[in-house]
């Protein structure tokens, strides 16, 4: 306010009015930007918040260690646990070697031609299409065409597809990120291509590479559309038994609680959300740890 | 190699060497340039799947009645296949989403790109991406146990399931999207242009809106354009939380059925094969793939010429 005093004796009444609205204005922008910022904040706080207040009395070693049951108290999660750690395997098994071995090709084997455009623009395209659309697709190739019927192998491939293009765009910029000198002085001694990137490259980058897996895995961890899609029954009381086994996923399971009448239901969905939630709390707090602690390592 | 004791050191024996090294070396390249082709494959396979069924679903369907009908009646005995109160539902929902995301989004973005000290910003930024991270599953639950009954339903909203509850949540899913590219476009204007506006007497606030923002402007319509196309792809929330009634309506205190929501219905019940149920599920997922596929290119395209002013 005293400066809005000074400045009336300087420069007139009329713009010294002014220049407390603009700075009146510039206030409650600055306000509406900060509050914008906190609802975001306190959004995340009361989601959080309504999910363990339901959920926590439903959460004790029985939830664990028991299956389904149409008695909602007796409730447990064990074989979507099961089913989650099935599928999740397969989905790291299928999208971890070729998402790695497409962004190897893109980075340092691909001519800069209209194919490699083509690849390009497709793996951005394929990143925005919905994930039910995968479901369709798995359910068309790989449950009727591949006859892999509603397995976790089927769902492995499903999900693999979904997150490859999150493990490529991952393992790009981990690969860009090492210096070109590596490779040229590789080459220089007379290492081929392929034992430049294998020997020199490919080390240095998989601490990124690694993030980028972990959470595209934490993406498909928590996708329930495609497995819907491909047919996961959501009422399964024993856990997979090999690749070829009917499955039930945490988040199927916990689609499944919501959309039950009984009363209940929504709390044991609720201890099943904080059990999804802690797994993914892990696999996050792990990258993010993995990242820093590589950071520091890193010679260049 | 050459070191090995009785290998010939001769120059034409070393380039045979190395030509054979390079040659056993083909099957690899082989295998990279197929990982990098299957998403080619899997593109060419989401068509292939979707046209099939499609195709099937039209001869049946008149193309006309299935984009100008009213009602959606599939799954009962008097069959209508009017796709218009799903896609009203979709882009309703993907609308009001839009009108949490963007406002809040777009001020979020400001503040961190133009306000927030660096140890703020690199701890509220993280923070707010955990909102995109969490399960949409979860954002169901949020919507159908919190959303409507402790914020709606006061508010005069009837039933607890509703069109608006799925879509603030949503909101809240995609305001991270939309805050996080806008501000990096934001960060993206050169910070001469800062420096002339406040060379020139601008105070903080109206450089932010009178020229961090205009400049920036392109790369937010595509923040905003990715995420409606999202919201129009979103699924769980919308099957969990806006009702399964496929009626035309433009009040989202009324339960809808968006697209998404009807593929998980007809999936979750017992739909074989050579059905025409069967075949929707495919009509509609194809007009959602066009419909996501156009926002994202458009999205694409004005982010590329974003990029171009600036770089």
């Amino acid at each position: 306010m005293s400066t809005a005093q000074y400045s009336l004796g300087t420069l007139g009444r009329r713009s010294s009015s002014r220049l407390v609205i603009r700075r009146v204005a510039g206030r409650v922008f600055l306000a509406l930007c900060l509050g914008a910022t906190l609802s975001g904040i306190f959004a995340l706080g009361v989601l959080l918040y309504t999910v363990s207040a339901d959920g926590i009395g439903r959460l004790n070693w029985d939830f664990f260690s028991t299956y389904p049951s149409r008695f909602a108290d007796q409730a447990g999660a064990k074989s979507a646990i099961y089913g989650t750690v099935w599928v999740m395997a397969f989905t790291a098994l299928f999208a971890v070697p070729i998402g790695i071995g497409a962004a190897i090709y893109l980075e340092e084997f691909a001519a800069r031609n209209w194919l490699t455009k083509v690849i390009e623009t497709n793996i951005n395209n394929l990143a925005g299409v919905p994930s039910i659309i995968y479901g369709l697709l798995g359910l068309t190739i790989f449950v009727r065409i591949m006859a892999l019927d509603r397995s976790v192998i089927a769902g492995g491939l499903t999900l693999a597809l979904l997150v490859l293009p999150i493990v490529i765009v991952a393992s790009r910029e981990g690969l860009r990120a090492v210096p070109p000198s590596i490779r040229e002085a590789s080459l220089g001694l007379g290492a081929t291509k392929w034992q430049t990137v294998w020997f020199q490259v490919l080390p240095p980058a998989m601490p990124s590479i690694l993030t980028g897996v972990i959470l595209a895995l934490s993406r498909a961890i928590g996708e329930t559309a495609p497995l819907i899609m491909i047919g996961a029954l959501t009422f399964i009381a024993f856990t997979p038994t090999g690749p070829g086994s009917p499955f039930t996923t945490l988040s199927i399971q916990i689609f499944n609680w919501i959309s039950r009448p009984q009363p209940g239901f929504a709390d044991t969905a609720a201890a099943g959300i904080i059990v999804l939630l802690g797994v993914l709390l892990v696999m996050n707090g792990f990258a993010v740890g993995l990242r820093m602690y590589f950071e520091r390592k890193r010679r260049w | 190699m050459s070191s090995m004791a009785g290998a010939d050191t001769s120059l034409a024996a070393r380039a045979r060497r190395r030509k054979l090294r390079r040659a056993r070396e083909l099957p690899i390249y082989g295998f990279l340039f197929a990982c990098a082709m299957l998403s080619i494959i899997t593109t060419v396979g989401i068509v292939f799947v979707l046209l099939e069924e499609t195709y099937r679903f039209f001869e049946e369907v008149s193309i006309v009645d299935f984009l100008t009908g009213t009602r959606w009646t599939p799954l009962f005995t008097s069959k209508l296949f009017g796709v218009l109160p799903l896609l009203n539902a979709t882009l309703l929902m993907a609308f009001l989403a839009m009108l949490v995301a963007i406002p809040f989004g777009v001020l979020v973005a400001i503040y961190l790109s133009e306000y927030a000290p660096p140890m703020i910003r690199s701890t509220v930024k993280p923070v707010l991406e955990v909102l995109a991270g969490i399960p949409t599953v979860v954002y169901g639950y949020f919507a159908l146990q919190f959303i409507a009954p402790q914020v709606l339903q006061p508010l005069g909203q009837p039933t607890i399931l509703s069109a608006a509850s799925a879509s603030i949540a949503m909101g809240i899913l995609i305001l991270p999207l939309v805050a996080s590219l806008s501000e990096d476009a934001m960060r993206a204007v050169p910070q001469s242009l800062r420096e002339g506006a406040y060379g020139l007497g601008s105070n903080k606030f109206e450089v932010a809106t009178r020229v961090v923002l205009p400049a920036a402007l392109s790369g937010i319509l595509a923040a905003v354009i990715l995420a409606a196309s999202r919201a129009v792809g979103e699924t769980m929330i919308v099957a969990i939380a806006s009702g399964n009634q496929p009626i035309l309506s433009w009040n989202p205190f009324d339960q809808m059925q968006a697209m998404t929501a009807y593929i998980v219905q007809v999936s979750l019940g017992d739909t074989q094969r050579g059905t025409i149920e069967y075949s929707t599920i495919f009509a509609i997922g194809s007009l959602l793939f066009i419909l996501t596929l156009v926002m994202n290119i458009f999205a694409q395209w004005l982010l590329a010429k974003f990029r171009e002013e600036y770089d």
